[in-house]
């Protein structure tokens, strides 16, 4: 094998790797706090590039729009989930959280829309959108059915992603897009080129790897919001608000869905339903991981990432295939190493 | 012709009638084609997830094995469509078999993780596979034929089918209505009380994974038949999730829900398809938005599907035919008193971790005798019971029954020694009727495999069995209960409902956990009757037990055990004035 070949791909599958920790981590977050297999992930890393590349090209992306009727319904939602209580700081809350929030959203992305505007209004408008969207998806799918199995969630969140993805049609329509670059320096080291993009794709990574892991680690309330996923009663009893704990989980996922959508989008063209792929590679990683472990995640999402680089140059019509069955040997030893006694719950 | 069948004949009598309507759409004929090739996807799917308890979003990869086995064989080398048939079952059963050892043991959600990676591994497959045309698939597919007969419209192909739909409807609910059936209904509420009663729990997995998979190939071959071409785009990963999606819109528990199910979404789509385009002036998939809306909506609405809604419905309620007591199974030798020891635990030890939950404990259980295990909360009692049963390994020591060394046994070896044991949390499937949950017991006692159900050559078997849990369940006094779930009983009698069961095991010894919890006085004074007759026919029992007037006039002797470790051993009326005892349940000498 030629060396220089090597590292050419051993530095693709670490780029494309980075993003699947990303996508990874957002998994193991989400599920950790509300046991939500989160499926919809691709469709915020989708979103979140899509709505960067249509406000780059100057247009008004249709997620703006989703954000404010999704926040619509999540109001009536609220009001009739509270409606033997309402006191005016509840109704002020809901109001604030579901209808200000993505309307001032809509406000400042149709203000800036269209002008020259710099990249970095642009990435901080598609995060506060998808940001936006992820809470209200939280509150219409997840909220209600808080209290129910692992699988009974995993099918509504199929069940979101399937909107999700035709919404995503509707919104950029079926060709790809792709945005500018965060920046263009480039520096060669041997043979390797390393781009501005890349070494950001590197940079937030790590960023938010060590970050969560302190914050689950270390704190008080990452710890408070890991109890929440474990026994959601003994939650609240001893005080953690367990709607807040999810919410905020769902915002972590959808800002760093969205990021690494933003983060690829320069790189490779994504079309609307790219997204699936993407975060089921994420999923690999976070299932070799145990969905519990962020290092030993980010770990696998590097090795998915290699093998994906090494397949695509190889057998480049089978990368998929053997992207997916990477899975089964992890399965099997998953299987092997047998649960202690633990008992389903319906 | 007998009540379950009548509403089937109907049924097929109806459906018989339809092509031959005069006027007919074709396009109709199509649509409910299309609805009897997805009802016997959801049919497998009803039974592995709605009644199994294992989610799986890789049904459609199932229906892509049967479909390419029939298109490969029947185009490049000429082999007739009905000797693909067996081919296409095998292939997809095959797959079923190497992917169910690989994923079904894992559990929760990784199972349906799994199948969705997979799902998507195997599409590309298909679409890359040379032999298997690529993305373009394979053509020219011939059709169906019997003697001169070729089934080339929509119109005859339809009851190839419609009759394939029939028949394994029948052989589900046959299937569901049996001791195999009973195994596989107890899946989804855990593993641990379905293996003290000697199931194989994941043989029985592996059983529905390898039926569901069959059903899907059987969808394929007849999808493929009909085309008359197959490509990979029907079977990928969204065609996988629309089949669960038929499956919980129907009622995921029911055989029936899989075929109501498959007509309201396919329906559905199809109006969808030409009507919301109209609407809304989109390109196309606007019905996925609209049906990922309406799964999550059901879900958070109506979790169990249209089918259990209906029923509810129904004006009349099926009358169920009781069984015939008449019926006995042969008895289990039973031990004569005094012929020595029959349960010896010697130093037993468990050790979680830092924690000794049961620290070198020794006692035994003579033949026709009461022992209770008395100690305070976190003493190691249910604990040892789960040792003892195989539940747990032990980190050392030795437990034997009558001779015959148990330790590390599996929970399905030790209850075929005669050991049989109820919960401190009651292990019942709420949705089974007590009679059904009772005969769980008696599953070792009876031989008939899934095959003889489906076929229902197992029902001289099947009336022993159900004869016998009925004879358990009179002699706990539950007879007036018999038809009802086991769930909606209180939680007293659902102890009493375990103990039944536990019965139809004919042990020798019986383990009751904490057996008197939740019965009020009456019903504790007939529990201590029902016990002593017990072990007068020649039973022992050892039971945990917090009701110390209970214990202390039902026990021959008494273990106490504190923190894990043994502190006395007696009579209750050495018990009752053993200074350690005293100390260990009120903190001092009172």
């Amino acid at each position: 094998m030629n060396t220089t070949i090597m590292l050419f791909l051993v530095q693709d599958g670490i780029t494309n790797g980075a993003i699947y920790a990303l996508l990874g981590l957002a998994l193991v977050l989400v599920f950790a706090v509300t046991r939500v297999i989160l499926i919809p992930q691709g469709e915020f890393v989708t979103f979140g590039a899509l709505t960067y590349a249509t406000l780059s090209a100057g247009n008004m992306p249709g997620t703006a729009r989703l954000a404010v009727a999704m926040g619509v319904v999540a109001l009536g939602l609220d009001l009739y989930a509270g409606r033997r209580a309402l006191h005016w700081r509840l109704v002020a809350r809901a109001i604030a959280i579901n209808i200000l929030l993505p309307v001032a959203i809509y406000a400042l992305t149709f203000w800036f829309a269209g002008k020259n505007t710099p990249i970095a209004v642009n990435i901080a408008l598609s995060l506060l959108i998808v940001a936006a969207i992820g809470l209200s998806l939280y509150r219409l799918v997840f909220q209600p059915l808080a209290h129910t199995s692992v699988l009974v969630l995993l099918i509504a969140s199929v069940g979101a992603h399937l909107a999700l993805q035709g919404l995503g049609l509707v919104f950029f329509g079926a060709e790809g897009l792709r945005g500018p670059s965060i920046s263009d320096a480039a520096f060669m080291i041997g043979p390797l080129r390393f781009t501005g993009q890349s070494i950001a794709v590197y940079a937030i990574t790590i960023a938010f790897i060590v970050g969560l892991w302190l914050f689950f680690g270390f704190t008080l309330y990452g710890k408070a919001l890991r109890a929440t996923a474990v026994n959601r009663l003994g939650a609240r009893l001893v005080g953690i608000r367990t709607t807040l704990s999810g919410q905020i989980a769902f915002l972590l996922a959808s800002v760093i869905g969205a990021l690494s959508g933003i983060l690829i989008v320069p790189i490779t063209t994504l079309y609307y339903d790219t997204g699936f792929l993407i975060g089921l590679k994420g999923f690999i990683a976070a299932i070799i991981g145990g969905l519990v472990s962020y290092p030993l995640t980010a770990v696998a999402a590097l090795v998915v990432g290699t093998v994906e680089a090494f397949s695509s140059f190889y057998a480049s019509n089978f990368k998929e295939v053997i992207v997916f069955t990477l899975i089964l040997p992890v399965l099997v030893l998953r299987s092997l190493a047998a649960p202690e006694v633990e008992e389903e719950k319906d | 012709m007998t009540q379950r069948l009548l509403p089937i004949s109907i049924f097929a009598a109806l459906m018989a009638v339809i092509p031959l309507i005069p006027g007919m759409p074709p396009f109709w004929i199509v649509l409910l084609n299309n609805i009897g090739l997805a009802a016997l996807v959801a049919m497998g799917l009803v039974l592995l997830t709605g009644v199994g308890g294992l989610t799986s979003f890789g049904q459609a990869a199932f229906c892509g094995f049967g479909a390419y086995t029939t298109a490969v064989l029947s185009t490049a080398y000429g082999v007739s469509p009905w000797l693909t048939l067996p081919l296409s079952l095998l292939v997809s059963g095959g797959a079923a078999v190497f992917l169910g050892l690989v994923t079904v043991r894992l559990s929760g959600h990784y199972l349906p993780l799994g199948t969705i990676a997979w799902g998507i591994g195997l599409f590309y497959l298909f679409s890359k596979l040379e032999f298997l045309g690529r993305n373009d698939g394979i053509t020219g597919i011939p059709p169906l034929s019997i003697g001169t007969l070729k089934m080339l419209d929509a119109g005859t192909i339809y009851y190839a089918i419609w009759i394939a739909v029939l028949v394994c409807a029948l052989l589900s609910m046959n299937l569901l209505d049996s001791r195999t059936g009973r195994a596989i209904r107890a899946l989804r509420r855990g593993h641990i009380a379905a293996e003290a009663f000697g199931v194989q729990t994941p043989r029985a997995k592996l059983l529905v994974f390898i039926y569901a998979a069959v059903l899907a190939g059987l969808s394929g071959w007849l999808y493929a038949h009909f085309q008359r071409a197959a490509n990979p785009t029907p079977f990928g990963a969204h065609a996988g999730i629309e089949y669960l999606f038929i499956a919980v819109v129907g009622g995921a528990g029911y055989v029936w829900g899989a075929v109501l199910g498959a007509g309201i979404v396919v329906i559905l789509k199809e109006v969808l398809q030409s009507y919301l385009p109209l609407l809304f002036r989109g390109e196309g998939q606007l019905e996925t938005i609209v049906f990922g809306i309406m799964l999550v909506l059901l879900l958070q609405l109506a979790p169990t599907g249209v089918w259990p809604w209906l029923m509810g419905r129904l004006p009349f309620k099926p009358a169920r035919k009781r069984p015939d007591t008449s019926l006995t199974l042969p008895a289990r030798e039973r031990p004569a008193a005094a012929s020595g020891a029959l349960l010896k635990i010697d130093n037993a030890r468990k050790q979680f971790g830092g924690v000794i939950a049961v620290n070198n404990v020794s006692f035994d259980v003579q033949a026709r005798e009461i022992v209770a295990l008395i100690g305070p909360n976190g003493a190691g009692k249910s604990t040892t019971f789960n040792l003892i049963t195989g539940v747990l390994t032990a980190t050392g020591g030795t437990i034997s029954m009558q001779g015959r060394n148990i330790d590390n046994a599996p929970p399905q070896e030790v209850v075929k020694l005669g050991i049989a044991r109820t919960f401190q949390h009651v292990k019942l499937v709420p949705d089974m009727s007590v009679l059904e949950n009772v005969a769980i017991g008696a599953h070792l006692r009876g031989h008939s495999g899934a095959i003889s159900s489906m076929l229902r050559l197992d029902r001289a078997d099947e009336a022993k069995l159900l004869a016998e849990a009925a004879r358990q369940i009179e002699r706990v006094g539950l007879t007036d209960q018999i038809d009802q779930p086991a769930g909606s009983l209180s939680l007293g009698q659902q102890r009493i409902v375990e103990i039944a069961r536990a019965l139809c095991v004919d042990p020798t010894l019986l383990l009751l956990d904490e057996p008197a919890a939740g019965l009020r006085h009456m019903e504790k004074q007939r529990l201590a009757a029902l016990l002593r007759t017990l072990r007068d026919g020649g039973m022992s029992v050892l039971l945990v037990e917090h009701d110390m007037g209970f214990v202390m006039d039902l026990a021959d002797r008494i273990v106490v055990l504190d923190f894990g470790t043994k502190i006395a051993e007696g009579t209750p009326d050495a018990i009752k004035t053993n200074p350690d005892v005293i100390k260990a349940y009120l903190g001092a000498v009172a």
